[in-house]
Formats: structure tokens, C-alpha cells, sequence
């Protein structure tokens, strides 16, 4: 069963693809490889809807009154984010750096700027749909969102800049399994101290304080602040987050390994 | 593609020591050379992956490092680069997106026996047909210049023969090529050029057959331990006899009818039955140890 074979042209014709249509394609690939990926679900979506129903539902923690939907979602939301922006990213790209993957994108017209706009394009991407799964639970369990839409939205782009910046950080200079063990032991510690679902006003004082200062208790922090208080511009947490990014970010252009 | 005193050092251990070479526009060029002799290194300096320690390289006139380069060059490492979990069509359109011209990466599949495997994970796919994904990966773009690393390492007689085609198509396209190989027969066929490179400098270049020489040998396989000095003396002064390896005899000098009749009336007296007599010339493979030795690295 042997197909005519196509006689191709090889004559040299180059030309790099407009930056869009370039951009476009590796995101539609890192899209395509973030959900074929069954751990990576896991870490993006089921973990995070497990929390939601299961805090929500059942009385395991005490956040002092009000509605306990209301107190998880926002918390959750920014577990969302962290793991595709930090988890998913830092293990993904930890092993494209291991498997060549950027090495050969890096012989490609695609530019090393044109390859962190496809990923960053893949992470929101991800996020969006994050976002609707959450928000859809989250509202059949009862919630009602309140807050300016706009303050969300820039919580989540500021959080997803952090977060990329520590898990590009790590993916640029661990090995691909210590990458690995790294972000999943960072993401259960951030799960856990982060306010996420335990409220940090059960640490003592002293500890809150260092606490708030992480990017996963100011994502969470201020999703709850502006969704379910209903409050003005989170200045602070945005500050903390936008810190983060800052400082992770300038230390992963210095420090990134491509091979 | 212009190479001038090339230095590649990684800690105390150098690399490439003051290589020099041009590859000429339209020509298959073949670098040679044992493990380690500084092929890659060679070759990763001109695709812009690593910054040399000395000298100057031009690729197309430009400098390695210059973005203007990319769409123009194609390269295909010598292992990996492609996500395991992706399949091996998807991977290749996507590749074909960053390109303003690209070849339909259906019918390069097609090409290179792949259609069928299309939609096969890379990691499922076997060790040769990693190899031809990352070839029709390297010249989907319509490159002027197209790099291989061992490009037929590991790969089945069949897929040795269609890469064969591919790059044997290139050059008719008048796309240049250059490519490291340790397989002898590969760079006798393929190329127009062969550069041979040990301790991270060129020790001999020149199209195959120069390299191999018009000289003729003759050759025959016998029982190991002949007495080649006895049969030298049969032989008028000049000729050479030697056996290498055990059991492969090679004589040299006036080659013709009278040395053919000399060595087997001679074999006839010492009642000795050769197979595979024949005269030939040198090959490529003769003079790659003649040139970089027979130990092992």
C-alpha cells in the first residue's frame, strides 16, 4: 500500500512568519500540551475543584462567620493561577530544557521574546478556562461574586507574572527533576500558608506578618478582598505581586539556561 | 559558511584548536572525525548555539549569532528537541507556522515514510523515525543552508536511503549542505567535499576522491597469519604488503594483471584459497584511520 511519493521543491525559498502567526502557533501547541497532560490537569483543575466543594461543603475550617463559598472561592481562584502560571510552567519548561525542546525552538525564526509571548499567551489561556470551571462550581455552591471586575483581572495578571517569573526562575537553572520536586513541594507549602483555604489569622502575629508577603497570600488576599468584600483597589497585594514579578523575573533573564 | 581559527574551550579542555574551513554555496560538505574531535562543537558554533573562544565564523555572511539567519538556516541536532508527548504531524505544522514559505508538512511525512505515523506521540516513535522527523523538521522551512548532526546514526537501511534522497535532493535544489558522519560510505556518496577534523582541527579535506588518491590496491580475505614478507619478496621492489585487519590482506604498487597472476600463483604454492580478491581504490575509510589512528577514544 505504497502512496504515490510527492516529489517536493527544495529550492531555497526563506522567510520567517509574521510574528503574530509564529506567536499563535507555539501557543496553540503549549495550549494543546497543558491539557493533554494528565497530571498537569490534576494540578490545574481537579485539585483546585476538590478544594472548593469539599471546604465549602463540609465545616473543616472555621473562618469566623459568613459564608464559607464566599471565603474559599477567591482562595482557590488563586490556586489556579499558581499552578499553571508556577507548577504546570516550571515543569513543563524544565523539561523542555532537558529534552532540547527550546534548544531546536532557539534554531527556528521564532525569537526567545516571541517564545515567552507564546507561553505567557498559553498560560492566560488556561487560566481563562480555569476561571470559568471555578466561577461555575463556585456560583452553583451558592456564591455571588461582588467587587469591580476589572481589580480581578488585574490581581490574576499581576499573580500570573509572579508566579511565572518564580517558576521560569527555577525551570532555568534546576534540573528537570528538581524542577519537579521543587514546584510541587512549593506548591503544597504555598497551598497551605498562603491562605488559600486556612485563613492566616490563625498564625501568630508575628508570622501573618512574613505571611502576607507572599505572592500566593496576596493573589488570595486580594481576590478575596475585591470578590467577596467587594473592596476598592487591592494597592498593597498588587504591590507585593508586582515585586515579585519584578524581581523573579529580572533574575530569570540573568540566570536562564537554554540548554 | 567561512570558519577562521576556530577556539572552543569548555574549562581546561579544548575542543576546537584553531580550526579553519570554508563550505562552498550549493555543495554537500561531510565533516569527518572521531568522538570527541570537535564536530558538534564545530557545527553548534555556526548554528548560533554556542559563542566561540576565538576566531571568526561567517554563516552566509553573516555572524552566527545574527537573528537575521534563522529562517535561512535548518537544523536537525543530533538527538532530541521535539516534546515526547506531541505528535509527530502536529509537531511539524506547528514548526512549518514559524516559516513564510514552508513545504506542506503532510507531503514531507509522506517523503520520508511518516504519514502513517502522524499522529504518533514522538516518544512512541522508533529511534529512526525521531531521526527522519527532525530531518523533515530541519528543511520544512526552505533553508539556503541546512545543518545535519549525524543525521543517519541509528537509522535502517530504508531510512538510511531516504535521507540519502533528501539530502541528495537538497543539493540538486542548490541548497547547501553540511553534515557530520561517521559512516564512510555516507560522505563518499553524499558529498562533494569531505573535511576531516581530530584534536579540534582539520587534518585533511578535498572532494572523496582526492582524498582516497587514483591508487589502486589490491585486496583479498584469506587465513590469518599469511607470511606477507614471503610474498613481498614475489613482488617487484616499491610494492607493499601488510594485513589489517587479521585475515584482510592489501597490497599496493603496480597494480595489474602481472601482481594479480604473482599473488596467486603465490597463494596456489602456500595452497591457500582466497575469498574476495578484488582491486580497488583506498577508501574513504582507509584513509579516515591512516588519518586519526585505530585506538579507541
Amino acid at each position: 500500500m505504497t502512496a504515490a511519493i510527492p516529489t517536493l521543491d527544495f529550492s531555497p525559498r526563506p522567510g520567517a512568519a509574521p510574528l503574530p502567526r509564529m506567536v499563535l502557533a507555539q501557543a496553540g501547541a503549549e495550549i494543546r500540551a497543558m491539557l493533554r497532560n494528565g497530571e498537569q490537569l490534576v494540578l490545574t483543575l481537579i485539585i483546585p475543584i476538590l478544594l472548593l466543594v469539599g471546604f465549602s461543603l463540609a465545616p473543616l475550617i472555621d473562618i469566623g462567620g459568613g459564608s464559607r463559598v464566599a471565603f474559599v472561592a477567591p482562595g482557590v481562584l488563586a490556586l489556579a493561577v499558581m499552578s499553571t502560571a508556577f507548577t504546570g510552567q516550571a515543569i513543563a519548561t524544565g523539561f523542555e530544557r532537558r529534552y532540547g525542546v527550546l534548544k531546536r525552538l532557539g534554531a527556528t525564526p521564532l525569537s526567545r521574546t516571541g517564545l515567552l509571548l507564546a507561553k505567557t499567551a498559553a498560560v492566560v489561556a488556561v487560566e481563562v478556562l480555569q476561571v470559568i470551571v471555578i466561577g461555575v462550581v463556585a456560583v452553583a455552591l451558592g456564591w455571588s461574586p461582588r467587587g469591580n471586575p476589572l481589580w480581578t483581572v488585574l490581581l490574576i495578571l499581576f499573580g500570573t507574572a509572579a508566579f511565572s517569573g518564580l517558576g521560569l526562575l527555577m525551570a532555568g537553572t534546576l534540573r528537570a527533576e528538581a524542577t519537579l520536586a521543587a514546584a510541587n513541594l512549593v506548591y503544597l507549602v504555598l497551598l497551605g500558608l498562603g491562605g488559600v483555604v486556612f485563613p492566616i489569622e490563625k498564625f501568630p502575629e508575628g508570622v501573618q506578618h512574613v505571611l502576607t508577603l507572599l505572592p500566593i497570600t496576596a493573589l488570595s488576599d486580594g481576590l478575596r478582598g475585591v470578590l467577596t468584600s467587594g473592596g476598592g483597589l487591592p494597592v498593597t497585594q498588587l504591590l507585593v505581586l508586582a515585586c515579585w514579578a519584578a524581581g523573579t523575573l529580572a533574575l530569570a533573564a540573568r540566570t536562564f539556561r537554554w540548554e | 559558511m567561512e570558519i577562521r581559527g576556530l577556539i572552543k574551550r569548555y574549562g581546561r579542555k579544548t575542543a576546537v584548536d584553531g580550526l579553519t574551513l570554508t563550505c562552498r554555496a550549493g555543495e554537500v560538505t561531510a565533516i569527518l572525525g572521531p568522538n570527541g574531535a570537535g564536530k558538534t562543537s564545530t557545527i553548534e558554533i555556526c548554528e548560533g548555539f554556542r559563542r566561540p573562544d576565538g576566531g571568526t565564523v561567517r554563516v552566509l555572511g553573516l555572524d552566527p549569532a545574527d537573528p537575521a539567519l534563522k529562517p535561512r538556516l535548518g537544523v536537525m541536532l543530533q538527538a532530541g528537541g521535539v516534546p515526547p508527548a506531541v505528535r509527530a504531524g502536529e509537531w511539524l505544522r506547528v514548526v512549518a507556522r514559524f516559516y513564510a514559505h514552508p513545504l506542506d508538512p503532510d507531503a514531507l511525512l509522506t517523503l520520508l515514510g511518516l504519514n502513517e505515523h502522524a499522529r504518533t506521540p514522538y516518544r512512541r516513535l522508533s529511534g529512526g523515525q525521531q531521526q527522519r522527523l527532525s530531518l523533515a523538521a530541519a528543511v520544512i522551512g526552505r533553508p539556503e543552508l541546512v545543518f545535519l548532526d549525524e543525521p543517519t546514526a541509528g537509522l535502517d537501511p530504508q531510512a538510511r536511503h531516504a535521507c540519502w534522497d533528501v539530502v541528495t535532493g537538497l543539493r540538486d535544489a542548490g541548497v547547501s549542505v553540511v553534515l557530520t558522519t561517521h559512516q564512510m560510505d555516507e560522505a563518499e556518496k553524499l558529498s562533494d567535499h569531505v573535511v576531516v577534523i581530530d584534536h579540534g582541527r582539520v587534518v585533511a579535506e578535498g572532494a572523496p576522491r582526492e582524498l582516497t588518491g587514483a591508487e589502486r590496491q589490491l585486496r583479498f580475505r584469506a587465513r590469518p597469519g599469511l607470511d606477507v614478507d614471503q610474498l613481498l619478496c614475489a613482488l617487484p621492489s616499491g610494492s607493499a604488503a601488510k594485513e589489517s585487519p587479521s585475515g584482510h590482506y592489501i597490497i599496493e604498487g603496480q597494480v595489474g594483471p602481472q601482481m594479480l597472476a604473482t599473488v596467486t600463483a603465490w597463494c596456489a604454492a602456500e595452497g591457500v584459497t582466497t575469498e574476495d580478491l578484488r582491486i580497488e581504490r583506498r577508501t574513504l575509510e582507509d584513509v579516515f584511520l591512516e588519518l586519526t589512528g585505530r585506538e579507541l577514544r
